[in-house]
């Protein structure tokens, strides 16, 4: 019993493991969240939300994001590529979703924000994402932004009052309450025409995987 | 028949003194904690959590970098099995398996020299930890001590 003693003893945690490991998985495994037609974004006032695309677009990319969380900085240049290769038939939707653990996002997004209120708010999101290393723990965050600013051609007094100012500060808390009320947790969050897409197909692949899946739905004749 | 199966079983299992027994079941008892641990990383990383911001950005920093995966394997996976041999040979070890002690301090070697390198990655390359890698680095750096100090010879 005893020359079998040490192989018992090993395939034991070995099935504990894989076993736990299972249930752990299980629980882990994100419920798939969907956006209901009455929270659907066609239901907002257009200016309300930051949209890039045709109105009509067959397909679109809804993103809950954070201008300072790495994944999201990650698949920003990815998302650009999609949204340049689908043209016509896709629209995509940005939220702020900002983490209070990350020292800057907050101000990042209302950086955006500001810059959207003279019209230029894609401009400084793809900006922000592309310089994320360069900002994200920079001492003065504050002096890289304006810089952004100039760099757009924005006008500085009028950015920098806005970027204290209720306006963005209410854009920013509507995006936040909208993803809460969604159940979004993490960011990137994405939904494509309303169905969340799970952490795990949050990559290149995946995206364009499902942007063609929903085009497919939308071209199927309706009964 | 019997006198052959006595002197295989003399060429694997030794006796070994009460002390080196221990340590063996102090380092198989040590590995269950990096095993949980790996685990842990391991599953986060297949349900796609290490992919997304959610918790201590300094976590996703270093469990979302192009460090933490090698030839598109989750360096926590690797690190699971790690764990689980460290476990399996010093089970067999503490039963008196001779080559079990060999294969122990090859993998805790190989264990402790992949931590050195992930903590140079988290401090010079991500300058960021994640507190579930260095929980993992104590437990590989307190399974080499104990192996340096384990006498190889009964």
């Amino acid at each position: 019993m005893r020359r079998f003693l040490p192989f018992i003893i090993v395939a034991l945690v070995g099935f504990i493991t894989v076993g736990a490991g299972t249930i752990l998985y299980r629980s882990k495994r994100p419920t798939t969240l969907r956006i209901s037609e009455e929270k659907g974004a066609e239901q907002e006032k257009p200016g309300s939300i930051h949209v890039r695309g045709p109105a009509q677009a067959p397909v679109t990319l809804e993103e809950f994001g954070d201008f300072q969380c790495p994944p999201c900085g990650k698949l920003s240049g990815p998302l650009l590529e999609i949204e340049k290769d689908y043209g016509p038939k896709l629209r995509m939707i940005f939220r702020n979703f900002p983490f209070p653990n990350h020292q800057h996002a907050l101000e990042a997004a209302y950086t955006a924000e500001a810059a959207g209120l003279q019209g230029r708010y894609w401009e400084m999101h793809d900006l922000l994402y592309r310089e994320q290393s360069n900002w994200s723990n920079a001492p003065d965050v504050k002096q890289l932004f304006v810089s952004y600013a100039k760099i757009l051609g924005l006008e500085i007094d009028r950015f920098e009052t806005d970027i204290a100012g209720p306006t963005v500060k209410a854009r920013v808390i509507a995006d936040q309450e909208r993803g809460k009320s969604l159940g979004v947790n993490a960011t990137p969050s994405i939904f494509i025409n309303n169905q969340g897409v799970p952490p795990n197909s949050l990559n290149p692949i995946a995206l364009r995987a499902a942007i063609d899946e929903a085009l497919k739905e939308k071209e199927k004749p309706t009964s | 028949m019997s006198q052959s199966k006595s002197r295989a079983q003399q060429s694997t299992a030794i006796a070994l003194p009460r002390r080196t027994i221990i340590v063996y079941t102090v380092v198989a008892l040590i590995s269950l904690a990096g095993l949980a641990d790996a685990t842990y990383l391991t599953v986060q990383n297949l349900a796609g959590e290490t992919a997304v911001c959610g918790g201590s950005p300094d976590c996703f920093r270093v469990l979302g970098s192009i460090y933490s995966k090698i030839a598109g394997i989750p360096v926590a996976a690797i690190g699971t099995v790690a764990y689980f041999a460290v476990f399996t040979f010093a089970t067999f070890a503490a039963f008196g398996y001779r080559r079990a002690r060999t294969f122990l301090a090859v993998t805790v070697l190989m264990m402790f020299l992949s931590t050195l390198w992930f903590l140079y990655v988290q401090a010079f390359l991500l300058h960021a930890f994640c507190r579930y890698c260095l929980f993992s680095a104590a437990i590989t750096f307190f399974l080499t001590g104990l192996m340096v100090a384990t006498p190889q010879r009964p």
